[in-house]
């Protein structure tokens, strides 16, 4: 079965979707029109542009170009993971906390899926393994930013409760263990309600992707289930790098709480 | 006699050098205007913020102690108390609930607090219910900082006849306080603390 392939007019029938939607927003003083077209905008150049760096890459078919591309895109998740939370670190600490998390959790999940499932011949053929780290990442990301976000949060509204512990010669780790708890909780309650309702309430993209691309349903549900897994491992990994990683951050050899290096 | 607390050249880069020592049995009280680094000093004692300089403990150096330990025999309560859990009797080891309640009642609290809920308690409740947490493993040094601040008079007398008791026994007190007439009560050594160093009074 061959993919039914767009052509332009295809999209420009579907780019009138938007042009309803502006002309929406001016018949309703929603003042968005101008948002609208440049989000979209911004939409099509970003994908055109990835589309040719894509294709770029795909033809080189360099093992070290591969991970360039794999190393950037997760130094952009780390960014964002990075610049969510309202409380930060001072200096670049939260960044690199974000990168290696972030990079960790991707990399080990991404490794994992290549070598055994989906064994494309090398292992790191860049058409299987650059859509895989984008997956994994854009789900890894989440669980890290929300998980960084809570403990940095918690931390600080719970000083009084973990210095009293502290004080009463509690280790580091009992004091800070309910509050890392709590946040690998939180970044991992998205993936659950991600899987609870995948095929009831949402049918997952890639699946749906590969059905439009022609791929029989039953096997666009294998591969959307062994992405769930992938994703699940990826978020739980993401959410406990972050979490001890910060709370490691937050402490020193004298086992203090250190909220002097928070902005 | 060898002091029981003994402070060399304690300082940080918001307050000090600290230079102090403590009796065995007695209480040094520190009094002084809020901000000028009395709960900064106690708090450096205590090794929660990060200090420079030697504290020993009898003939132990500070540094030659893991910091939990170091907690343990040299104990911090907090002007605002901190809580965990969700009841009261949780923040406690389990099996000593008859020397608690003994404790809590002799700072004029009911043993039907120890099953309430922190978040019901009184400020008052909760400061004191926080010294008998620090009281009840009896360490040697306690650091106080404005332990009777939220209290009535009765309960002011009460926590200090069990200071008292406990400096009777061999326990060493630091005390910060905002009342003068305390630190006279109390006091063996006085200081006033004043842009974040000791000064005799």
């Amino acid at each position: 079965m061959n993919p039914i392939l767009l052509t332009p007019l295809d999209i420009s029938i579907a780019a009138s979707l938007i042009i309803l939607d502006a002309a929406l927003s001016i018949l309703l003083k929603l003042r968005l029109h101008r948002q609208i077209a440049i989000a979209a905008a911004r939409m099509v150049v970003q994908l055109v542009a990835i589309g040719y760096v894509l294709r770029f890459i795909f033809s080189l078919n360099n093992p070290a170009a591969t991970l360039l591309l794999v190393l950037v895109m997760v130094l952009v998740a780390a960014r964002e993971v990075a610049t969510r939370p309202e409380t930060r670190f001072k200096g670049q600490s939260t960044l690199a906390i974000g990168f290696v998390s972030v990079g960790f959790a991707t990399f080990v999940t991404a490794v994992l899926a290549l070598t055994t499932a989906i064994r494309p011949q090398p292992w790191f053929d860049p058409h299987y393994a650059i859509p895989l780290a984008g997956i994994i990442l854009g789900n890894v990301l989440n669980s890290a930013s929300l998980s960084l976000d809570s403990l940095l949060g918690s931390v600080k509204r719970e000083r009084q409760a973990i210095e009293a512990r502290l004080s009463l010669g509690g280790t580091y780790r009992e004091a800070i263990a309910p509050l890392v708890r709590d946040a690998i909780r939180r970044g991992l309650l998205p993936i659950i309600n991600q899987m609870s309702a995948a095929g009831i309430v949402t049918l997952p993209g890639i699946m749906t992707g590969q059905i439009l691309a022609g791929l029989d349903p039953l096997e666009a549900v294998k591969y959307q289930i062994l992405l769930m897994f992938l994703l699940s491992g990826g978020s739980g990994l993401s959410a406990l790098a972050v979490s001890y990683l910060t709370a490691w951050r937050l402490t020193d050899e004298r086992q203090r709480l250190r909220l002097d290096r928070l902005k | 006699m060898q002091p029981a607390l003994t402070v060399k050249q304690l300082r940080s880069e918001l307050a000090g050098p600290f230079e102090l020592s403590l009796g065995r049995g007695t209480c040094v009280a520190i009094t002084g205007a809020s901000g000028s680094g009395k709960s900064l000093f106690l708090r450096m004692v205590a090794d929660l913020d990060p200090n420079e300089g030697e504290v020993w403990l009898n003939e132990q150096a500070r540094a030659a102690m893991a910091a939990p330990a170091w907690r343990k025999h040299v104990t911090y309560v907090a002007a605002e108390s901190g809580w965990w859990a969700e009841i009261v009797i949780q923040h406690f080891s389990p099996n000593r609930r008859e020397e608690i309640a003994a404790l809590a009642s002799s700072l004029g609290l009911g043993a039907e607090l120890l099953d309430a809920p922190v978040a019901q308690l009184s400020t008052g409740e909760k400061q004191r219910l926080a010294l008998v947490r620090a009281l009840l493993p009896a360490p040697p040094v306690l650091l106080l900082d404005e332990p009777t601040g939220p209290l009535d008079e009765e309960s002011v007398v009460r926590v200090e006849a069990l200071l008292r008791q406990r400096m009777a026994t061999g326990t060493s007190i630091l005390l910060v306080t905002h009342d003068p007439k305390q630190a006279e009560r109390l006091g063996d050594q006085r200081y006033r603390m004043a842009a974040r160093r000791l000064e005799a009074p």
